[in-house]
């Protein structure tokens, strides 16, 4: 079966991005990673790792920005795509649902218009059917009230309410594959519970594609089957979630593992992980995690350790891949 | 008892609805939407309060009307005994230094076109507050960002980068209170416990208090040792942290939201594909 989204080696390079700033910043240092019809993937990271610069870098939506490597879009390739066509994949090929709605949503717009919007630009309803499709749309998103609701501005939501009108603009569209930047961040777990069972349910009966960036560890053990784990704009290591969770292969995600948040803990310490992330502009020729990991040896610096399969279906770029303590499900 | 630091009395806030054209031409009112209904809640200096309820039940009506971005309809919001609706002048300055709000979007609370540096360095000004350099400084630095931010732009920021922008500039000026509205929202489990860990110890440190609306259960209870909960504008329970560790919940949408916090469950393995219609 081919992949409805092959990303080769890909790398997003900004000019400067201050003044004080050396020189250009490589925020996404070849990342690969597959998406085949109706299969979640979760790609998690640090913040800053470049996670949404990704999703971006996907759609061509990056100004200023230089886009190397290769995207495939079920075989065509997006970064070379003609305009016309790159418009015509945008929506219902590949749909979007970025980090924050009030960045992506018109403010001047009504959110039932900008449904509208959508479902005239990428299906056939009339104007009666995209109405009644859009009430359905808000309320398979949570949105009680509707109809009441189609008229209102984004600044007239709650941000819950923002990012689930953003998630019905996205699927509007009916897209084969979408890319989901932390689409649940803002609610509830009840509603959030019921957003996803919405995704899953897109994915499990029209083998939909799915691409979630999230920091919840917690939603990608429940919702995803493989995930691609980022460290400063890197593939540190990628597997299916059961494995990824009960044996990390890569220091970085032992640590990112053990800093979750656990229930009824109340003002315990949380053990974040030491240190900061790299700044990007000159990336040493060792291994990223270097200062802030507890299982560095010669290996680390003599040259970045390489993503390599260490196990069928399992890529690690860490030389302790193999030392690492499995994991008490708990 | 002791006096409370902020002390919120019976408050109600209510959106008017949009009509539809054929309503407004007969004439019909206006259909209001009720977002905060006759709340009140009583905070103590040094206390860390949570609120927490579902999407659009009036969690950001509520802290948005404490720091006067709302006007309420009618109830009363002290600090320190004095009422907060009738600040004016040098009062209401004061008021704005002490009370610092964390929005729940940061991306449209911070001013596109300022850098980092002039978005820290504009309330120092406002308020006259001196050795500015040192004060960025160490605000980048105590959320996780160092000085090489300084001069970038919001849009050449990540979420989570831009949310910690915002962390430090309502920090920088030192209030009295905090009222976070999803703080860490954006943020992954390392850097959310840096922050978590941060505004802990700066209540330690300095008797901060905290406000913090939040929907995840976990992270309020981790900081806050009392929370509020509301449901379609209205609060339907108060809790103590320990009270919700041994699950002595009443309320039945608390329950239901303790029962979710446990986890998604992923439903059956999906079955067949059906090709792409
Ligand atoms: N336009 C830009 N110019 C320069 N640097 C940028 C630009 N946009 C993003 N960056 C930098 O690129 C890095 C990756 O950003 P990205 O938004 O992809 O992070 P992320 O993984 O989505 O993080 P988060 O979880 O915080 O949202 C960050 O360090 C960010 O500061
Ligand atoms: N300016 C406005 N005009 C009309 N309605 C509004 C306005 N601001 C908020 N509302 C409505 O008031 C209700 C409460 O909104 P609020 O933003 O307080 O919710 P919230 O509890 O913060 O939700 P969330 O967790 O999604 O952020 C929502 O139904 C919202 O749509
Ligand atoms: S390669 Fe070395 S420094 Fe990097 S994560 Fe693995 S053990 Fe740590
Ligand atoms: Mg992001
Ligand atoms: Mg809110």
């Amino acid at each position: 079966m081919m992949p409805l989204l092959a990303v080769r080696d890909l790398t997003v390079t900004f000019a400067a991005a201050a003044a004080a700033a050396a020189g250009p910043v490589r925020v996404v240092d070849g990342i690969s990673l597959d998406v085949m019809p109706g299969e979640v993937v979760g790609l998690v990271g640090e913040s800053g790792s470049g996670k949404s610069v990704t999703l971006r870098a996907l759609l061509r939506l990056l100004h200023a920005a230089h886009i190397g490597g290769r995207v495939l879009w079920k075989g065509r390739d997006v970064l070379a795509m003609p305009d016309h066509e790159l418009r015509e994949m945008r929506g219902k090929g590949m749909a979007a649902v970025f980090q924050e709605p009030t960045a992506a949503l018109n403010p001047v717009l009504p959110i039932g218009l900008q449904i509208e919007e959508s479902l005239s630009a990428h299906t056939t309803l009339n104007a009666a059917a995209r109405r009644r499709r859009a009430i359905e749309l808000l309320g398979e998103v949570g949105i009680t009230d509707a109809s009441r609701r189609l008229g209102a501005y984004p600044h007239e939501l709650s941000g819950g309410q923002r990012q689930r009108a953003m998630i019905a603009i996205a699927l509007a569209a009916g897209p084969e594959i979408l890319l989901a930047d932390e689409p649940t961040t803002a609610l509830d777990v009840t509603i959030q519970d019921q957003i996803l069972a919405l995704l899953l349910r897109l994915v499990a009966d029209r083998g939909m594609g799915l691409l979630l960036v999230t920091h919840d560890l917690g939603v990608v053990a429940e919702t995803c089957d493989r995930m691609v784990v980022l460290y400063a704009g890197r593939v540190a290591e990628a597997g299916s979630v059961a494995d990824v969770f009960h044996q990390p292969r890569h220091a970085y995600t032992d640590a990112l593992l053990r800093s979750m948040p656990g229930e009824g803990t109340a003002r315990t310490r949380l053990a974040p992980i030491p240190g900061q992330p790299p700044s990007l502009g000159r990336p040493p020729d060792a291994c990223a995690f270097v200062p802030r990991c507890g299982y560095t040896n010669p290996l680390c610096t003599e040259h970045r350790p390489p993503l390599i399969e260490v196990e069928p279906g399992r890529a690690s770029a860490c030389t302790a891949w193999n030392r690492l303590p499995a994991r008490v499900p708990s | 008892m002791t006096a409370a630091l902020l002390e919120i009395d019976h408050l109600s806030k209510r959106f008017p609805l949009r009509r539809s054209t054929l309503d407004a031409l007969r004439g019909r009112p206006r259909p209001m939407l009720q977002a905060v209904h006759d709340v009140s809640l009583s905070i103590a200096r040094g206390e860390a309060v949570g609120i927490v309820g579902e999407s659009g039940c009036g969690k950001s009506t509520l802290a948005r009307c404490l720091v006067r971005l709302h006007e309420p309809d009618s109830g009363r919001i002290a600090y320190n005994g004095a009422d907060v609706l009738a600040l004016a002048g040098d009062q209401r300055r004061a008021f704005n230094r002490s009370v610092q709000m964390v929005f729940q979007d940061p991306y449209g609370s911070l001013h596109p076109r300022q850098t980092v540096d002039r978005i820290l360095a504009e309330p120092l000004a406002i308020h006259g507050v001196p050795d500015a350099e040192t004060r960025i400084e160490r605000a980048l630095d105590e959320v996780g960002l160092g000085t090489g931010f300084r001069f970038r732009y919001p849009h050449q920021l990540s979420g989570g980068q831009r949310q910690r922008i915002a962390i430090a500039r309502a920090l920088i000026l030192e209030p009295q209170i905090l009222l976070l509205d999803e703080p860490t929202s954006a943020l992954d489990a390392s850097v959310q416990a840096e922050v978590l860990n941060l505004l802990d110890a700066l209540r330690c440190r300095r008797g901060l208090t905290f406000v913090m609306v939040s929907h995840d259960l976990a992270v309020v209870t981790h900081l806050c040792e009392r929370l509020m909960v509301m449901q379609r504008g209205q609060t339907v329970e108060f809790l103590s942290a320990p009270d919700l560790a041994a699950h002595r919940v009443t309320n039945a949408y608390t329950l239901s939201l303790m029962h979710a916090s446990s986890g998604f469950k992923r439903a059956a393995e999906p079955g067949h594909l059906e090709p792409l219609s």
